[in-house]
């Protein structure tokens, strides 16, 4: 990125790896990520080199956190039924209405969405378009929400005539569901999660398995045997999705695209972490209770707070719901029915 | 890097689907199942023809192998058109006489010219008794040879029991008889045989995968054109979503198991690259074989629950899927024994 203005300065398989050394060396988790895995790659497929020249830079280095701002508190699912408006204005464009669930927006400095522009189109994915703007802009209203632990990871965002200048529209007006697909079907699917979160929890997972097991010869052995089993598909399931990643990443660099498949990507992964933080907790038993503020010496520390992270995978980035039908519908030929 | 088939492993798996495609396989399974075997013969000869018989065959041997990777690629082929025989069988059986033959003795090189290049030319069918595939040698009534490893022993089995229904009846399951010609003798027949078994395990593993393709196509097109309530019942949620867990499980299975093709090539001291959460080549084709097993046995489940009462019934050709599902999960390997595999340090 740090060079890429026109286009990313790394390949997929390059930031592949650079995702494994990272999850690998236990670093943290990343403020900028809605940045970099979604914004980014929307505009070097879409943006103008302007924004990519003005945008880009600052987020690679960190210092413009960006939220998103999708849904809204009538549209989750149904994305493409939003209500909140972009109206013309001088210069820009004014926008209006709520969104909600918008990650990071407790703490960022930024935000892209979907509005609707043409409130007369023909169908509810068309006259959508697609706009950056300012969370500390006049009109803009956050308000925190604590997520199921009660840390801040998501706000409600209240917009009231929020000027936005023509310089951060993306693409055309009207295109927006246009440009927010297409960065969310090809790419998104591999890059949203990185098979490393996974190879590197396995290895901690495996680690923590054989500890607790040699532990357990003197007190409880029976709950060590009966999870070995699940540690092993733990294991499995990282190797599958590692592999799975890079024949993506093969494919995309032959100049094939993902597609529908990236669906397949966010079952998977999403329920691998679930199942995969559940069996820490489980190899913990009584420890597993306690949150990762907990200073007690067996207290679980990074799986707690993983567990909590890992429990909002089905549902974020299109629940794991509307990715079965993608997945029935695109890649098995079922009919479409009533959702 | 590349992570991914070449186009010439991709054309030959579809040349090798296509072929398949055109023999009436279900008719010949039905026959095996009765004990007539020539049909079935008749399709390895194909298979044959096509060069998959030779994939684990070394050159010196006739054959044009080891080709891991083209070998999972022509069983997934073969398991999607559920060809009948010891198929993972005569595979693991090449490997384990060719390796005695490498370094060992007269005798053991005798063996390997004897039927290497009958096995590379599909004239020969054998199958193969070992630990850990159980006690059983697969369809030893049609096999020319029957091997049997015992310790330290590779023996040529005399014959074989009575044949024991299976719940796949097309899998013809027998003990081998004791006795018979005592091949080789030593520590190299437990590593031999030890490679052979991963060898074993992974043809079943693309062999199950295969199958369980050929049940989620079976069961999508079906979905798409039952009617109830007046719509197809693929348009259901309830429907669609079982259908797509069960392609989830097997489209990860795939990279698994050529992942444990690129770990079998590389031989006994290479395999996962140094990053990878998984061992050695044992635990890659350990993990293999539980995700292709259990994503088949899923399909499986799936494709007799969303055909109801006709996906029950013998006389409807999927059946010939969904037992052949179940007894591909414990052959070579059950999911528990693999699992401990994975984990072995």
């Amino acid at each position: 990125m740090a060079r890429g203005v026109r286009r990313p300065g790394a390949s997929l398989v390059e930031w592949l790896l650079f995702e494994e050394e990272y999850y690998a060396a236990g670093a943290p988790g990343r403020v900028s990520q809605n940045g970099i895995s979604l914004l980014a790659p929307t505009l070097f497929e879409h943006g103008s080199a302007e924004q990519r020249a003005r945008i880009l830079p600052p987020m690679a280095r960190g210092e413009t956190i960006w939220a998103q701002a999708w849904s809204e508190p009538e549209s989750g699912s149904d994305l493409a039924s939003l209500r909140s408006t972009a109206r013309r204005t001088d210069g820009g464009w004014r926008l209006s209405g709520q969104k909600t669930w918008s990650s990071r927006a407790a703490f960022a400095d930024r935000a892209f969405g979907l509005f609707r522009s043409d409130p007369a189109a023909d169908a509810p994915h068309r006259g959508l378009t697609y706009l950056m703007f300012a969370l500390d802009a006049p009109g803009v209203t956050v308000r925190p929400i604590g997520r199921l632990d009660g840390k801040p990871a998501f706000a409600e965002l209240f917009l009231d005539e929020v000027f936005v200048p023509d310089e951060d529209l993306i693409g055309e007006p009207g295109q927006g569901w246009r440009i927010a697909m297409s960065t969310a079907g090809n790419e998104r699917g591999l890059t949203l999660r990185s098979p490393g979160r996974f190879t590197a929890a396995a290895r901690r997972l495996v680690a923590l398995w054989r500890e607790r097991a040699g532990e357990a010869e003197s007190d409880a052995g029976i709950e060590a045997a009966s999870l070995r089993d699940r540690v092993a598909d733990a294991v499995i399931g990282a190797r599958a999705y590692e592999l799975f990643a890079c024949a993506g990443a093969s494919r995309l660099a032959a100049g094939g695209s993902l597609g529908a498949e990236s669906s397949l990507n966010k079952v998977f992964w999403s329920e691998l972490d679930i199942a995969l933080h559940e069996t820490a907790l489980d190899l913990l038993g009584p420890h597993g209770e306690l949150s990762d503020a907990a200073d007690d010496p067996d207290a679980p520390g990074p799986w707690s707070d993983g567990y909590t992270f890992a429990l909002a995978g089905p549902i974020y980035a299109g629940t794991n719901e509307i990715q079965r039908d993608i997945i029935a519908e695109r890649l098995l030929g079922l009919p479409k029915g009533r959702r | 890097m590349r992570f991914m088939l070449d186009q010439a492993q991709t054309d030959f798996g579809r040349t090798v689907d296509r072929m398949l495609g055109g023999t009436d396989t279900p008719h010949a399974v039905r026959a095996w199942a009765r004990g007539e075997h020539a049909p079935g013969r008749a399709v390895w000869g194909r298979l044959a023809d096509a060069g998959v018989t030779s994939l684990a065959v070394p050159e010196a041997y006739e054959g044009v192998g080891p080709l891991p990777v083209e070998l999972g690629v022509a069983y997934v082929a073969a398991g999607r058109h559920a060809v009948p025989g010891p198929l993972a069988e005569t595979a693991a059986a090449a490997v384990l006489l060719a390796g005695l033959a490498e370094g060992g003795t007269a005798r053991s090189g005798q063996v390997a010219e004897d039927w290497l290049p009958r096995i590379a030319g599909g004239r020969a069918l054998v199958t193969l008794a070992a630990a850990d595939g159980g006690p059983y040698a697969l369809d030893a009534d049609a096999a020319d040879a029957v091997f049997a490893v015992e310790g330290e022993e590779l023996w040529l089995a005399p014959g074989h029991g009575p044949v024991q229904p299976s719940f796949d009846p097309a899998r013809r399951l027998a003990r081998p008889l004791p006795g018979g010609e005592l091949l080789a003798r030593g520590p190299a027949v437990a590593a031999a045989a030890a490679r052979a078994a991963d060898w074993a395990a992974f043809a079943t593993a693309a062999l199950s995968l295969g199958t369980g393709l050929a049940l989620v196509e079976r069961t999508a097109a079906y979905a798409g054109q039952r009617t109830q309530f007046g719509r197809p019942i693929g348009s259901f949620q309830a429907v669609k979503h079982r259908l797509a867990d069960a392609l989830i499980g097997l489209e990860f299975a795939r990279p698994l198991l050529y992942g444990a093709a690129v770990a079998l090539t590389s031989g006994p001291s290479g395999g996962a690259p140094p990053s990878g959460p998984v061992g050695d080549v044992r635990a890659e084709v350990a993990a293999a074989k539980v995700a292709a097993g259990e994503a088949a046995y899923t399909a499986a489940r799936t494709a007799l629950q969303l055909h109801g009462a006709l996906g029950y019934t013998d006389e409807y050709d999927l059946s010939l899927w969904i037992r052949k599902a179940r007894a591909l999960r414990s052959a070579w390997g059950s999911p528990s024994v693999c699992r401990a595999r994975v984990l072995a340090p």
